[in-house]
């Protein structure tokens, strides 16, 4: 079996969705932040692929494009000791009380 | 670009493509492995995504090949026509001499 | 789906809020300021398709420049003023003809010349795409509404290592003496990828 990733290795015969996904700010700004990581030096191209095809087949396939994104910058930020995950959990709940 | 590596194909050459599944990250698609394809372009060396991608510098460079295959030696059923094409990008070391 | 990104029931809001907080942490500890995050998706916002267009209309007009920029697409763009970053991958040009087609695709992940033409469309970092365009180009040119003829050449290339490739379309029939700004109009984002050709000039015109 091909990797999560490895998709013109993997049967497909859905519809190309031709419809096009109006960017929202969050993912604007995920996008931009994996280029700042990497002017910061805390990702590479390659790293941030490696985060994302160890997601699990499931994971990949529902998660939608940033949302991977944001899941294996978090996976880079936390294996370099920039952050732990307890610390990205406790300022969710902060944001979240203040979106209240 | 790196060019201190000697690349050992030439364009035109022959080349088959390996055949493996690290666990680890790579960049050679299972669908061209084990197939014949032929050297279209020889563009240098470049880091080795291999490395690269667990914080390694990369070196020694890799010669990165852009290879050409008949799209029906590579899928049984091809539709098309037989001159019909495909190509990709792969590193030396995925590379076999026939 | 989710594949393109269109579902946003069940995991955006709590992806959105994450970003957020890794950013808030990143602010925190120093590392970067959300100055750095918005000034680079300003900067990210500021390439488009027209930019490709423009570049590959001059192409289309100028031989000569076709010629250095199919052997060194980032001289060729430098000498339009297109400084790529010294961080962006390498970049080649693909002509199309009357006898070959090309298309590109990454299928490992959603390789593009962003560097030139900025963020790719959904469909082509979607599943479907990625699968389809290796086994069955030519049932994927049908779905974007391409025919070619079978004496055509379909050459399908898979980004998968340094290099992005930005495909130059054939200059459509009835073109001549057209302005280069009118031809860039023809120049879309999917004829540079490949799954189209440039627009005719009738489809302009009457649009």
């Amino acid at each position: 079996m091909p990797k999560v990733h490895d998709r013109g290795s993997w049967p497909n015969d859905d519809p190309i969705d031709h419809s096009e996904h109006e960017m929202e700010e969050w993912e604007r700004k995920v996008d931009a932040l994996s280029s700042v990581l990497g002017e910061k030096g805390l990702k590479n191209t390659d790293q941030l692929r490696r985060a994302i095809e160890s997601l699990d087949l499931k994971t990949y396939e529902s998660l939608s494009y940033y949302e991977k994104w944001t899941a294996a910058m978090e996976t880079l930020l936390v294996e370099q000791g920039v952050m732990t995950t307890a610390e990205i959990d406790a300022k969710m709940s902060e944001l979240e009380r203040g979106q209240k | 670009m790196a060019s201190s590596t000697t690349a050992r194909y030439r364009p035109g050459d022959q080349v088959r493509i390996r055949v493996g599944t690290p666990p680890t990250h790579f960049r050679t698609p299972e669908y061209v492995q084990g197939k014949l394809g032929r050297i279209d372009t020889l563009y240098g060396a470049f880091k080795n995504p291999e490395s690269l991608a667990y914080g390694g510098d990369g070196l020694p460079a890799q010669p990165l090949y852009r290879v050409e295959f008949a799209q029906t030696d590579l899928w049984q059923n091809y539709s098309g026509p037989a001159t019909d094409t495909l190509l990709i990008d792969i590193y030396e070391h995925w590379l076999e001499s026939i | 789906m989710a594949e393109n990104g269109h579902n946003h029931g069940d995991n955006a809001e709590y992806y959105a809020l994450r970003a957020e907080a890794i950013q808030a942490l990143l602010v925190e500890k120093g590392v970067c300021s959300i100055n750095d995050i918005l000034s680079m998706a300003d900067k990210l916002d500021s390439r488009s398709p027209k930019d490709g267009a423009k570049v590959l209309a001059h192409a289309w007009v100028d031989p000569a420049y076709k010629e250095r920029l199919l052997a060194d697409a980032e001289s060729a763009l430098l000498e339009l003023g297109y400084d790529l970053p010294e961080t962006a991958p390498r970049l080649t040009v693909l002509e199309n003809t009357s006898e070959v087609h090309h298309m590109a695709v990454c299928t490992l992940c959603s390789c593009y010349p962003r560097a030139i033409i900025g963020r790719p469309p959904a469909w082509y970092k979607g599943l479907a795409y990625r699968s389809k365009v290796v086994v069955d180009p030519r049932g994927v040119l049908k779905e974007f509404g391409t025919e070619l003829d079978e004496s055509v050449q379909v050459r399908v290339i898979d980004s998968s290592a340094d290099y992005r490739y930005l495909v130059l379309p054939t200059r459509p029939a009835g073109t001549e003496g057209m302005s280069e700004e009118e031809l860039a109009k023809l120049i879309t984002q999917e004829s540079m990828i490949g799954v189209a050709l440039a627009l005719s000039p009738e489809s302009v015109s009457t649009s």
